[in-house]
């Protein structure tokens, strides 16, 4: 077992709302090694950015707020931290980067001001010093003439070099992990291809470790070492890329990776009907007594209703939230 | 296709100004169609792929006349739509429809569902209230929602359900032809695969046609009998999905394939990227419009515009190696 860089445990988030408490985040917990790659996959609503954003600080509050849990990074519970210390800590040793560049960027400053500014905050580099690893940075993430691209304006890129941009911000401090929030799921496929690459290569150079937050399996099983599915605030599922793609145990991770249609599946020319998970997720303000994917599940069965399941171990390293472990001769044949 | 197509769209044109006003001329103009043609038949499903600003959506719009085209035709069960007068196009409109990529923004917050989903009807066709929520009724049901739903606002449903409203409003004229226009892009994967499903299955009971536009390579290979890529508002190349997959023949094609991330942990490649961007359509590159990012390019592609030929059969592709010579690097 590698060194645990970060370890998020029993972390709830709740949502006071005007129709009742959502619960966002609903008792996750789980790690990442320094080096690694964890792919953190889920739908809408599941609870993946929330819980992104309460590693970093950033819950709005209110309505938001954290419940409980720890949050330990690099030996430190960041929860026990300071407003200060926790900004020192943000754009330094913890970045972050979002889906959308052109409302993370800021529109009226040129983006070799904002690529320069973290270098001032957190390293004190004097304005020349800045500019001039902006500059390096911007040319590293491949930005064509980027000496000359200092004072480009964000509107003046595209939406993958927008992209770029934001990577060399969260870079620039050479951060120990780096939280992509869907960083791909804007652009189109070619270019998606050209940043993703972009990410491996800064990962493999650079050792950083990198949450990964995803709906897109292709995008997991290409870049994750290892896989936390959330539902509905919780983790339902953890392990190894190969163990969530080879042997999914969760009902869940099998509906969302049989409900996906596969490039080249119809070579042989017939079609197969796509396996949906029928239902919708639930409402997060609603108390649901027991497993929370029951209503959707194909396998249920009384205590599911009843009983919440907790997150066990069902092979190597390999965990999920679901009685079929403690009671296997209820799942169904095919279905 | 030996039969009578259902939809034939024939050199088809649309630029739009850039710039100028009422009184000064454009700066420029954009070429966001730019001499596309395929025909569909009835009951088939036609894609449409490409990336953001390849002209997709406004062909789709150009088809169902909700823009005017610059100049070319579109032929609906063989009549030119583009000469019709209003009431013609009106009545003719009852046989093709839409269905819109955001289920958030395409049906009015202040309509109830039974209003949301007959409104083709009310716009076409002299029917009572009562007819139209037993059609609505009906409807809802058809797309797996209930017929209780029928006095519920939009806000009261989730994005999938949205969809599926969007669905219902366009079968309840009982169109042949529907485009669909990014109609699963904004939706949760399991709910995808459900509003695919729900595609299908009306597609086989209506012998609809549909006009499927989508980046999502594999959606599109799933869901179509025959894919249209497209490039900088022209499109490259037109083959069955199984052409299409198997033996794509146009470099973009195939960078486009080879760029989706594979679904497999077992099989990781080194992202296929594709150097640069698609380039600006008011400034479209000189021969080609791909040749600044192909990789096996050489010195006629910037000089000339390939047109879209047969290059096997119903497989047709607008590229110089398809000439006859085998100049690609890797043969």
């Amino acid at each position: 077992m590698g060194n645990k860089l970060l370890e998020i445990a029993d972390l709830s988030v709740h949502f006071y709302t005007p129709e009742g408490i959502a619960r966002a985040v609903d008792g996750v917990s789980f790690y990442l090694n320094a080096g690694e790659t964890i792919g953190l996959v889920g739908e809408s609503g599941c609870g993946k950015s929330v819980t992104s954003l309460a590693i970093i600080g950033l819950i709005p509050s209110p309505p938001g707020r954290i419940e409980s849990g720890r949050i330990r990074f690099a030996g430190r519970n960041l929860r026990d931290l300071d407003a200060e210390s926790l900004r020192k800590i943000r754009g330094h040793e913890i970045s972050m980067i979002f889906q959308e560049p052109m409302t993370s960027l800021n529109p009226v400053l040129p983006i070799g001001r904002q690529v320069a500014e973290p270098l001032m905050v957190h390293q004190g580099l004097s304005k020349a010093e800045a500019f001039e690893k902006a500059a390096d940075w911007l040319d590293y993430v491949k930005i064509p003439a980027a000496g000359k691209r200092l004072n480009d304006y964000p509107h003046q890129l595209s939406g993958g070099m927008r992209q770029r941009v934001m990577i060399a911000m969260a870079m620039v401090c050479g951060p120990k992990l780096l939280i992509a929030d869907e960083p791909t799921t804007a652009l189109d496929v070619t270019i998606q291809a050209q940043i993703l690459s972009l990410m491996l290569r800064l990962k493999d150079e650079l050792e950083m470790s990198l949450l990964l937050i995803t709906h897109d399996l292709g995008v997991v099983a290409q870049m994750a070492a290892r896989v936390v599915v959330m539902y509905a605030g919780q983790v339902v599922e953890e392990a190894s890329v190969s163990e969530i793609f080879d042997r999914p145990f969760h009902p869940y991770t099998q509906g969302l990776l049989q409900s996906m249609p596969r490039i080249g599946d119809r070579r042989d020319g017939r079609k197969q009907r796509l396996k949906d998970i029928p239902g919708i997720v639930p409402v997060l303000t609603e108390l649901i007594e027991g497993c929370k994917f029951a209503d959707r599940c194909p396998h249920a069965f009384a205590l599911c209703r009843q009983t919440q399941p907790q997150l066990v171990a069902v092979g190597d390293k390999h965990y999920a939230r679901c009685w079929l472990k403690e009671y296997p001769e209820r799942r169904k044949g095919d279905v | 296709m030996s039969e009578t197509p259902l939809l034939n769209v024939v050199d088809l044109v649309k630029q739009f100004p850039l710039g100028g006003g009422m009184l000064t001329q454009p700066r420029a103009w954009i070429k966001a169609v730019d001499g596309v043609s395929f025909a569909v038949a009835p009951g088939e499903s036609f894609g449409l792929v490409g990336e953001s600003g390849c002209g997709k959506t406004t062909l789709g719009r150009l088809i169902l006349r909700l823009i005017e085209p610059t100049s070319g035709r579109v032929e609906f069960g063989g009549r030119d739509i583009i000469s019709l007068n209003r009431s013609e196009m009106s009545a003719l409109r009852q046989r093709m429809q839409i269905i819109f990529q955001d289920p958030y923004s395409s049906l009015d917050p202040r309509m109830r569902v039974a209003d949301i989903i007959t409104e083709p009807l009310r716009a076409t066709q002299h029917t009572s209230r009562n007819q139209r929520r037993q059609a609505a009724a009906a409807l809802l049901e058809k797309v797996g929602l209930r017929s209780g739903d029928l006095d519920k606002y939009p806000h009261e449903f989730s994005g999938g359900q949205r969809q599926r409203i969007g669905i219902a409003r366009s079968l309840c004229v009982r169109p042949d032809l529907i485009v669909a226009d990014e109609p699963v892009s904004a939706l949760d994967v399991s709910i995808q695969a459900q509003v695919i499903n729900l595609m299908e299955d009306l597609k086989e009971e209506f012998n609809l046609a549909y006009v499927f536009i989508s980046h999502d390579l594999s959606v599109v290979e799933y869901i179509c009998d025959r894919i249209a890529v497209m490039y900088l508002g022209g499109i490259v190349e037109l083959a069955s999905t199984r052409d299409f997959s198997v033996s794509p023949r146009h470099p973009y094609t195939e960078a486009l394939l080879k760029a989706v991330p594979l679904p497999d942990p077992h099989r990781r490649t080194e992202p296929f990227a594709m150097e640069g961007d698609v380039p600006n359509p008011i400034d479209p590159p000189p021969g080609c419009p791909f040749h600044p990012r192909c990789l096996y390019k050489f010195d006629r592609c910037p000089r000339e515009k390939p047109s879209l030929i047969e290059a096997g059969p119903q497989h047709f592709v607008a590229c110089w190696l398809n000439e006859g010579k085998g100049l690609r690097n890797e043969d």
